[in-house]
């Protein structure tokens, strides 16, 4: 199978006045179409720089991206957003939040058809009675549901969601991460999450890509997640290979992603590149 | 409940009593030529009474010469957030912007109305009957319009990435993300800056209005203050007050209104 997205040799500095700052170096991911995808690491370690040089909101230092056969270069509405904090628009209520993005991408269909696709994505997140309502009127948890009615409206070719439940008590996130499951097993987007939570990645993912430690982070081991879909949240904790998956994936980032290269070899394709011993050299701090 | 009323009705007379009674010590005391409380309120009240009528072009009812003074002040106020805004989006916006242009705005910002007036006078002197009026104009405008556009500049700059974010992944146009994120996301501030203007643009007129002798409060304080009828400078002052506070507690009550959205 070709690959949807390829990620080769992502790179991202930043100059300071001591000198470049190794964010990124040399990251290295195929995700094939349809994948859900998790990015894991440490906060701090640059995942969520990779995720928003693929958004286009951070400039890209070296390496490329190819989204669908063709080389991004900025931001651009073919790629569904959702943010840590909703980001919603304070002063439009739900439906119009959604509305602006719907307008951006559909605007040769007509008022009516872009009415109806607002409403059901609102609905789909269970927002049916509360869409013309003010962000300020909505609980996070429904705002981070907007955000994702958002993100899917714009019928995107990759969705891309920065750790988008982290601001949300434990039963939100559970229930958001139900609707976020059946939203994209529904209409079969590729995505890239961004977490630090363990099980979120288990649950969600085909394939969780760890990170190791800034700066000058990259892909540590790639981990494939088998549990049949579509999943339950019960089934997937007491499938026999829940807790053996979840060791694995705190082992790493307890011990490994400290360390760099990972001498262990990733249970799947090896995607990962062997980085030359003067890696070194290249880390400023 | 109690204490409510007392902290709200009773202390501001209590304050104004004290102000009267000072006004009335001073008059017997150091200040002979003051007038007293009594006797500005016995020559005053005519214009009070009738505070429309219109008896000579500088005898008119006091409200009448607020009236006159509020339509300048619309009309420079209006001209000052005409340009003042724009140039505070300028700023905001655009480094390159604020770099050539903060110096000359924090240099002639801190410049007073008496100066600018002439100025105003000497640009317009071709206009001939409407000279006064216009370099009045001119004065509000330039004097007034700072508030607005460092305020606006500070709104647009405090615009949080998010909200920018959201307009880049969306890829509106430049007009949609104007209309629909920069100009609502920096309102609050905009307002702030426009009920600033407001009250420095009523501070100008009555400069304005004292020389350029145009009807109005500042001109009637300033031929009565010609007239040696001093009551009623008294009377001007506590109605540009008056008519100030009113003014300042309108646009809060519109700035609160923008806050919460």
């Amino acid at each position: 199978m070709s690959n949807y997205v390829e990620l080769s040799n992502l790179t991202k500095i930043y100059p300071t006045p001591k000198g470049d700052a190794v964010i990124v170096k040399d990251f290295n991911l195929n995700i094939q179409q349809g994948e859900f995808i998790t990015l894991i690491g440490h906060s701090g370690c640059g995942k969520s720089t990779v995720l928003s040089m693929l958004a286009g909101l951070s400039e890209i230092s070296d390496g490329g991206i190819i989204l669908a056969s063709k080389e991004l270069s900025g931001a651009g509405p073919d790629r569904g957003v959702v943010f840590q904090s909703p980001s919603l628009l304070p002063w439009m209520t739900a439906y119009e939040n959604v509305m602006l993005g719907v307008e951006q991408v559909f605007f040769t269909a007509s008022k009516q058809e872009r009415a109806e696709i607002v409403e059901y994505y609102l609905t789909v997140v269970g927002l049916a009675d509360s869409m013309h309502k003010k962000p300020a009127e909505l609980s996070q948890g429904m705002r981070q549901r907007v955000g994702i009615a958002r993100a899917f409206a714009l019928k995107p070719k990759m969705l891309l969601l920065d750790e988008p439940f982290g601001m949300l008590d434990s039963l939100t996130r559970y229930e958001l991460q139900q609707v976020l499951i059946e939203l994209w097993r529904k209409n079969k987007i590729t995505a890239l999450m961004v977490t630090h939570d363990v099980d979120e990645a288990l649950f969600l993912s085909d394939r969780i890509v760890c990170m190791t430690d800034g700066p000058a982070a990259e892909v540590g081991e790639i981990m494939k997640v088998n549990f049949p879909r579509p999943r339950e949240r019960k089934a997937v904790m007491e499938h026999p290979d829940y807790y053996k998956l979840r060791e694995h994936l705190i082992e790493f980032l307890e011990v490994r992603a400290h360390r760099k290269p990972p001498t262990a070899t990733p249970p799947s394709a090896p995607l990962k590149q062997i980085v030359p011993s003067n890696n070194n050299v290249l880390n400023p701090v | 409940m109690k204490s409510f009323k007392f902290d709200w009705l009773v202390l501001p007379f209590i304050g104004i009593a004290v102000v009267m009674l000072l006004w009335q010590v001073s008059c017997a005391t150091w200040a002979k030529d003051l007038p007293t409380p009594s006797k500005t309120w016995e020559t005053s009240k005519p214009y009070i009474m009738e505070p429309f009528a219109k008896r000579g072009e500088m005898d008119q009812g006091i409200l009448r010469f607020t009236w006159y003074s509020l339509i300048l002040v619309a009309k420079g106020y209006a001209l000052a957030l005409i340009i003042g805004t724009p140039i505070g989006f300028f700023l905001g916006l655009s480094k390159t912007f604020t770099k050539a242009f903060d110096p000359i705005i924090q240099v002639l910002r801190p410049v007073s109305p008496l100066a600018w007036l002439p100025l105003g006078l000497v640009l317009f002197m071709g206009a001939g009957k409407n000279a006064s009026e216009l370099g009045a104009l001119f004065t509000i405008a330039v004097c007034s319009m700072w508030p607005t556009v460092l305020n606006t500049a500070v709104g647009v700059r405090a615009i949080p990435q998010d909200y920018l974010n959201v307009a880049k992944v969306l890829k509106l146009s430049r007009r949609k993300t104007l209309f629909k994120v920069l100009i609502p996301a920096s309102l609050p501030y905009m307002f702030t800056g426009f009920r600033l203007s407001l009250g420095i643009a009523w501070l100008v007129i009555v400069a304005a209005e004292m020389l350029t002798g145009r009807p109005g409060v500042g001109g009637f304080l300033w031929q009565e203050y010609n007239a040696l009828i001093y009551e009623h400078i008294i009377l001007c002052i506590i109605t540009i007050g008056v008519v100030g506070f009113i003014l300042d507690r309108l646009m809060s009550v519109v700035e609160k209104k923008f806050k919460t959205a």
